[in-house]
């Protein structure tokens, strides 16, 4: 209908990381408990647009999203622009904190999807007790690589085109033609060189194998979900993942590839409801 | 399709012949999709594509195929190859392929396809080879699931 507004709210924020000020894009609706949602590498946090507006999570939890450095509405660091981008461990690490100490959330839970699952894992290792819950999609300690990044970011390839290309075979086939198309278009408006910065840290910096043994879910409950058409983060990277965290809850997601939330939110929420609803149960006994 | 089926499994040759006979259609179906042949609009290259019993040289130009005719040919030429094993593209031309077979390089992941030569007029055309090797999942050859 024209003229019907959402009622998402987005403003910025700034957030000390790494001894420089980021000016930091943030949506966000609903009130309760504060879950903070982590978009995939190379796009940007408009991924969350439907849980964003569901009107029963809206009632229980607030729903925020942020673009990190160098995505989105995010801009890079004003030190940074001349410098290759590479996220690393310790930089998401100390971004996701930040942001939750400038915004003066109390334990939130924190979801994140892809690198975001990844860096959940590392949060569950380092910092449960900053948590309510750690929620991971297309999560795993480690998966084996399919393509080299280096096609990413040259002149002589469209940076957005290819982004795109690739990751739409992690899209489950017959999903809904219009949360395709916006997901990938989130991969083709990417900076140039800041999805292959990304998987920096998904590839090279967050090897987190031999680590996720260390998790102690009774501190912060971890809940991993993955899509079936994940072939990036396969169902048996999370199960081997889970595997090895004693009392890690695993789900795998049917009709579902990389992009559980925004590749087909209907089919996503009947995954999640369950979840958000044990983590709101957790907190009345 | 069974979708735990691989290149092990080794099929009959009437099967085969099935998967060569559906990825020859491929120029006709192309030939009908002007938004396909649009994003192919920079594009022209040789190259070797289609199963690996059988796999063609492929005539690229300005995003239409101009020629398409079975390998080996005698000091041919090609910048790069994609060939599957023919359960690949069967699984991949499904309505609804199994998870793991549908995608190109979800394939050669699983070993069920390689990709080999120069791979800049593949890379910098990704969706236009995606979508240019689904096409015969249109006409129902791959079946329903």
């Amino acid at each position: 209908m024209s003229g019907f507004v959402e009622s998402i709210v987005g403003r910025y924020v700034h957030v000390e990381i790494d001894g420089e000020i980021n000016r930091i894009y943030f949506e966000e609706n609903g009130s309760g408990i504060p879950l903070v949602c982590l978009h995939t590498a190379g796009s940007d946090a408009r991924q969350w647009r439907h849980l964003l507006v569901d009107e029963e999570f809206t009632k229980q939890f607030r729903i925020i999203a942020f673009d990190m450095p160098w995505h989105g509405k995010s801009n890079p660091p004003d030190s940074q622009y001349d410098n290759e981008y590479r996220l690393t461990t310790a930089t998401y690490t100390a971004t996701i904190r930040a942001f939750c100490e400038a915004l003066k959330l109390d334990r939130p839970v924190v979801m994140g999807c892809s690198i975001g699952g990844r860096i959940v894992l590392n949060l569950a290792i380092s910092h449960a007790s900053e948590f309510r819950a750690l929620i991971g999609l297309e999560a795993a300690d480690f998966q084996q690589p399919w393509y080299d990044t280096a096609w990413l970011n040259r002149p002589d390839v469209h940076g957005g085109e290819v982004c795109a290309a690739l990751v739409s075979g992690l899209i489950a086939p017959n999903g809904p033609a219009t949360a395709r198309d916006e997901t990938l278009w989130g991969y083709k408006q990417g900076g140039p060189g800041i999805f292959k910065g990304d998987l920096y840290f998904y590839r090279v910096d967050g090897d987190l194998r031999g680590r996720v043994g260390q998790i102690d879910v009774r501190q912060c409950p971890l809940y991993l979900l993955t899509g079936e058409y994940d072939f990036s983060c396969t169902p048996e990277d999370t199960l081997r993942t889970a595997a090895s965290i004693p009392g890690a809850k695993a789900t795998i997601m049917e009709r579902l590839g990389h992009f559980p939330m925004s590749e087909n939110p209907a089919q996503f929420r009947a995954s999640i409801a369950p979840v958000l609803q044990e983590i709101l149960s957790g907190q009345n006994t | 399709m069974n979708p735990d089926a691989t290149s092990t499994d080794r099929p009959s040759v009437a099967f085969d012949n099935q998967v060569v006979e559906a990825f020859k259609t491929i120029p006709e179906l192309l030939s009908r999709d002007e938004k396909l042949i649009g994003r192919g609009r920079w594009l022209d290259v040789e190259c070797l594509l289609g199963p690996t019993v059988q796999p063609f040289h492929v005539t690229i130009r300005s995003g239409r195929i101009l020629d398409m005719t079975p390998a080996p040919v005698l000091m041919r030429s090609w910048r790069f190859a994609y060939r599957a094993t023919p359960a690949a593209y069967r699984a991949y031309w499904q309505a609804m392929p199994p998870p793991g077979w549908h995608d190109l390089l979800a394939l050669t992941k699983r070993g069920e396809a390689t990709l080999e030569g120069d791979l800049h007029p593949f890379m910098s055309h990704l969706q236009y080879f995606k979508d240019l090797l689904a096409l015969p999942r249109r006409s129902g050859f791959g079946g329903a699931s």
